[in-house]
């Protein structure tokens, strides 16, 4: 368990060094460079030469790259100067706001989506099984933004009980509960899809294994072979999904945010792209990228303690 | 899954008419599974009818459909649909009909555009990595997985942002941020071939890279890879939507599905359904059809369900 453990953390680490790697590239491709982008086409030559120094940009690029990352590893994320602010303040204002988001969406995606789908997979080809893959296909077919206005349009103007906006998130925990429902309702409709067909697969590939035929040929009714075999069996790659899954919660997340003004990570990202503010920019992607992994990281170590075929695999 | 002798495997079922009647008992079976993926197939052909009918809408509309689709004309703003606009005018006054028409022209041709490339470049890299193996097949996959980490749609709005987004722009900018599952995929399926008998055989009796390559990767990992392709090419129109509505498009007066869907959620509260339902209908659309293909794709090139309950 403790070689998995350190593989698994090691890995982690290679990863988050390799964005890092990826977004010091984009930074450093940015046109004219990161000083023109912070001071403007019209700034004189001289000031340019100035940042430039004080930025340490005449170094060579792998000593920049070695002092941003100590920088990073600092928690030093640079200074926005659109918002004149530093960037780790900001990160930190806004990336628990899009944790709670996140967090309570996976939950009820998993909640909603498994079930469904070992029913599903249960009862393949009946009429409900195709009557629910078809919504699913719907609800995956949709833009996570065009759920959102639907929900908006049938809950906020046609029966007005949730606000459209969320921007009085954080005025008091009743205003944040109302305020979070569509949101969330939107960020977790999106992806019930994947869990629901991955589930109704797994379950219809489970059924078909020697195990399932030996069960049934002790006797064993299909319910309870369902129930106590194939569910189980099912059920343990579903820690896994998670951690495959955040990337695209993450993503709608930056959708939703932006569409019901929820004051998280995804609107700060979407403010700076607007106003072209890199390092928030940056900072945002690093961080996001982080949560990600941590979170996949802390779904491989669930997986590995509830089925130990990984911890030696 | 166990190699089973290929007579047990279900005729294939490509694009067959129903069987003919009178079938003896023994082909039964065969009738019923014939049924089942005729049933699937119709799934299949319907979202293949549904894209050609879109593209043909888009494309060949503007042709026989004239329609404003460049000037503002304030006087003919947000007007409900008409006899002399169909489905109303946008908030510039331009024909919202032609526009969709035009609108889908630009979705389509990233959802293309991005397929093809995306895909191209996830096979070439992750058959490199599962050709040669060792450490390059170690560092090109942790590149990946990386990349991966980093939610998409971030990652697109960077690349975006970087630069005055245009058409090129975007589709470089989607693409790169969607072809690293094909790379894993395609090295996994060229990792299990390396390793089948044929293959190694064919190595040991000298065959060059190349032959091996041609006669055996390739020819197995087509389906996949075009199923692949065709997933990508709905999940690329849902991105291009999404980066639309987050601002970053082809600038204007080029529209996409995406951008009118946009303007038609900014004028939510207006009431201009006319603005709303059209662009969203076509991108649910598309993107169904799309899927509703792959899948069907899929299932053709995929017996394992057939043979193993067979």
């Amino acid at each position: 368990m403790i070689s998995y453990l350190a593989r698994r953390l090691l890995q982690a680490v290679l990863v988050m060094l390799i964005v890092s790697v990826i977004v010091f590239i984009i930074l450093h491709a940015l046109p004219g460079g990161l000083v023109r982008a912070q001071l403007g086409p019209r700034a004189s030559a001289y000031s340019v030469h100035q940042l430039e120094v004080t930025e340490g940009l005449l170094n060579p690029l792998p000593v920049q790259y070695g002092i941003w990352l100590l920088h990073l590893l600092e928690g030093n994320f640079g200074f926005s100067y659109k918002l004149n602010q530093p960037v780790a303040g900001l990160l930190a204002n806004y990336l628990p706001r899009t944790l709670l988001l996140v967090g309570i969406s996976s939950v009820l995606t998993v909640a909603i989506g498994v079930p469904m789908g070992l029913w599903q997979g249960y009862r393949r080809n009946k009429p409900d099984d195709h009557a629910l893959s078809a919504s699913m296909l719907i609800l995956y077919a949709m833009p996570d933004f065009l759920l959102g206005v639907i929900l908006i349009i049938l809950l906020s103007l046609d029966l007005p009980v949730f606000p459209s906006t969320a921007t009085a998130f954080g005025s008091s925990l009743s205003a944040d509960v109302e305020v979070l429902v569509l949101p969330v309702a939107a960020l977790t409709l999106g992806n019930v899809s994947y869990y629901s067909r991955y589930m109704r697969a797994s379950v219809i590939d489970n059924l078909l294994e020697d195990y399932v035929r030996t069960a049934r040929a002790k006797g064993n009714s299909r319910r309870r072979v369902v129930v106590r075999h194939v569910m189980r069996n099912s059920l343990s790659s579903t820690i896994t999904n998670i951690g495959l899954t955040l990337p695209f919660v993450f993503s709608g997340a930056l959708i939703i945010e932006e569409l019901f003004n929820f004051p998280g990570i995804g609107l700060l990202f979407w403010d700076a792209s607007q106003s072209r503010d890199y390092p928030v920019l940056l900072g945002v992607v690093l961080v996001v990228t982080a949560s990600v992994v941590a979170g996949s990281l802390l779904a491989d170590i669930g997986y590995a303690i509830i089925d130990p075929r990984v911890r030696y695999a | 899954m166990p190699e089973l002798p290929t007579g047990t495997l279900p005729p294939t079922t490509g694009a067959e008419p129903e069987p003919p009647a009178g079938v003896s008992a023994r082909s039964r079976s065969h009738l019923g599974r014939l049924l089942i993926s005729a049933g699937e197939h119709k799934l299949a052909a319907a979202g293949l009818v549904t894209a050609i009918g879109l593209t043909l809408f888009s494309f060949i509309g503007p042709l026989m459909y004239h329609a404003n689709e460049t000037a503002t004309n304030l006087v003919l703003a947000n007007l409900p649909p008409s006899a002399a606009h169909p489905l109303g005018t946008t908030p510039e006054g331009r024909d919202e009909l032609g526009q969709l028409m035009v609108g889908g022209q630009s979705t389509l041709v990233v959802g293309f555009a991005v397929a093809i490339l995306g895909t191209a470049f996830g096979m070439i890299w992750g058959a490199l990595a599962g050709y040669v193996g060792g450490f390059i097949d170690a560092a090109l996959m942790r590149i990946v997985d990386a990349l991966l980490a980093i939610p998409f749609l971030f990652f697109i709005v960077l690349l975006a942002s970087i630069t005055e987004p245009n058409l090129i722009i975007i589709i470089l900018a989607i693409t790169a941020a969607s072809w690293q599952s094909t790379a894993r995929l395609v090295r996994g399926e060229v990792l299990s071939l390396r390793t089948r008998s044929y293959v190694e055989v064919s190595q040991h009796l000298g065959a060059p890279h190349r032959y091996v390559i041609v006669r055996h990767l390739v020819p197995n990992v087509v389906g996949t890879v075009v199923v692949t392709a065709t997933l990508s090419m709905a999940d690329a129109i849902l991105s291009y939507a999404a980066v639309a509505f987050l601002g970053l498009s082809v600038p204007p007066p080029a529209t996409s599905w995406g951008d009118l869907l946009t303007t038609g959620i900014n004028n939510l509260f207006d009431g201009y359904w006319w603005q709303l339902w059209p662009p969203a209908i076509a991108i649910v659309l598309i993107v169904l059809a799309v899927n509703l293909l792959g899948d069907g794709i899929h299932d053709m090139t995929e017996h394992r369900h057939e043979v193993r309950s067979g």
